[in-house]
């Protein structure tokens, strides 16, 4: 249900006009949570936690959110602890910067970078396509990580090898290794799908159309963030 | 790797899901948002709603229908039927659509698919072809769920289609369509030969022999089934186990 009252609903998610926000905001309702749709900076300011969807290119949402004034009230937030879900370009936008048609700084809250799939002459795999859209799987990076990276995240109870639902021609590129939480592997390129830095969750995919899974990460992302 | 799709297609008429022969002799089987909701929970990859009549009757039905799929089903979904500008596009995507299929308006003005994919990106755009064997090795592509002519060869379309700009193609064929004999195989490896973008084979599936030879002869990565669905002929599960089986990537439900 959609509520306007004095305390904020359990997520606040970020309306900058570009982004289909009925399916993210149905996944949350879906799971008993109260939501609200956001375009203001007051509401940053007052959010619970919030919720960054998004669709298209990384240099029209920067400028959207530019635009609306919340760059620097989200970024405030967020260094004072308030929880974030980036999803899809919104997960991106959580990085430093991107080189989707020319350079663009993004709200640089996870160092890193964001960066085109090869295309598809430079794979030569039959069936690559840009971009990459479909069901694909989500693994543990990395032998380093004793099985324990998933603990205390949206993927806590997720089984290793779960299929989640993408669609994107690029993806980031942590400075950091232990932000990248989960890999997924599309064209012989193995990228980062879910990155986590403290109160920061990003995830390429959409849990939001993944199915009973992805509807699982949300209600993990709320508990563990005590939403 | 990406998975191969088993996608649950529900034509609606009104508020009935329906489902003919030949896209003909329609009878009801069930509601959009129950039936919707049952093929989620048993594991479809994607639904899609195609209005029958929504091209001649308008598409607030269609949009209603939307709206109840966006409140229960958490899959991404494709919607088809009086789709013809831009703003129709934005309407379904903004009501929690993915995808919207266009086929009548497409082939009238083919111009839209380029402009739909340069507004909305190509992977929300799919054009929707109905095809009707017309002699060896021929199709000929119709509109209005098998009624209208275009005059349009499949394959040659489906190669403009693409490069128009769609990102997909829902191939539907009219001769198999609701008889349950099997998929037109000639017609899907004739298309998926000729173009890059996934192609959606549609039409004939009857038993998991006839969907798994439909993705492994005809050379695609997604297949539609109604019939089998609808009359509890088969599950998703039993296709999926049937596909995994034929060493077939699927997604785990």
């Amino acid at each position: 249900m959609k509520i306007n009252v004095t305390k904020a609903p359990d997520v606040s998610i970020i309306d900058y006009g570009i982004n289909n926000l009925k399916s993210v905001s149905k996944a949350f309702e879906k799971i008993g949570r109260t939501y609200r749709i956001i375009d203001e900076p007051d509401d940053v300011f007052s959010a619970q936690s919030l919720i960054l969807p998004g669709i298209g290119a990384f240099g029209d949402g920067m400028n959207a959110l530019r635009e609306k004034g919340l760059i620097e009230p989200i970024r405030q937030r967020i260094r004072e602890g308030t929880p974030i879900l980036g999803i899809c370009l919104g997960m991106q936008m959580l990085f430093t910067e991107s080189e989707e048609f020319g350079l663009h700084r993004g709200l640089d809250l996870i160092p890193g970078r964001v960066v085109p799939f090869k295309q598809p002459d430079e794979v030569n795999i039959k069936g690559y396509k840009i971009p990459h859209m479909g069901w694909n799987e989500l693994n543990k990076p990395g032998p380093d990580d004793n099985g324990l990276k998933w603990v205390n995240t949206l993927l806590e109870n997720t089984v290793e090898g779960t299929d989640v639902y993408f669609v994107h021609s690029f993806y980031p590129i942590p400075e950091n290794r232990e932000e990248v939480i989960a890999t997924t592997v599309y064209g012989n390129q193995e990228f980062c799908s879910v990155a986590v830095k403290n109160n920061i969750t990003g995830t390429q995919f959409h849990p939001e159309k993944s199915g009973e899974a992805g509807l699982n990460m949300l209600k993990e992302f709320c508990k563990i963030n005590k939403i | 790797m990406k998975k191969v799709r088993v996608i649950a297609r529900l034509d609606v008429k009104g508020p009935n899901v329906i489902k003919g022969v030949h896209l003909e002799c329609l009878r009801v089987v069930g509601r959009p948002g129950e039936l919707a909701e049952k093929y989620y929970v048993s594991g479809a990859d994607e639904l899609i709603y195609m209005d029958i009549v929504a091209s001649l009757y308008g598409r607030e039905n269609l949009l209603g229908i939307v709206n109840e799929a966006s409140d229960r089903i958490f899959i991404p979904f494709t919607v088809g039927g009086g789709i013809r500008t831009v703003d129709n596009i934005k309407e379904f995507l903004k009501a929690g659509a993915d995808k919207v299929a266009i086929n009548t308006a497409a082939t009238k003005n083919p111009e839209l698919i380029r402009e739909a994919a340069r507004m909305f990106g190509s992977q929300c755009i799919v054009v929707s072809i109905e095809a009707k064997k017309i002699g060896d090795g021929r199709w000929e592509a119709y509109t209005d769920n098998g009624r209208e002519k275009t005059g349009l060869d499949v394959i040659e379309w489906a190669e403009k289609v693409e490069d128009m700009g769609a990102g997909e193609i829902l191939l539907t064929s009219i001769d198999m369509e609701g008889t349950k004999k099997g998929f037109d195989l000639g017609l899907i490896r004739e298309v998926s030969k000729n173009i890059s973008i996934p192609l959606i084979a549609s039409g004939g599936a009857g038993n998991i022999y006839h969907v798994g030879d439909c993705i492994t002869k005809g050379k695609i990565d997604a297949v539609a089934v109604a019939s089998v669905l609808h009359y509890n002929l088969l599950t998703i599960k039993e296709i999926k186990e049937h596909l995994s089986s034929q060493g077939i990537p699927v997604r785990k439900i």
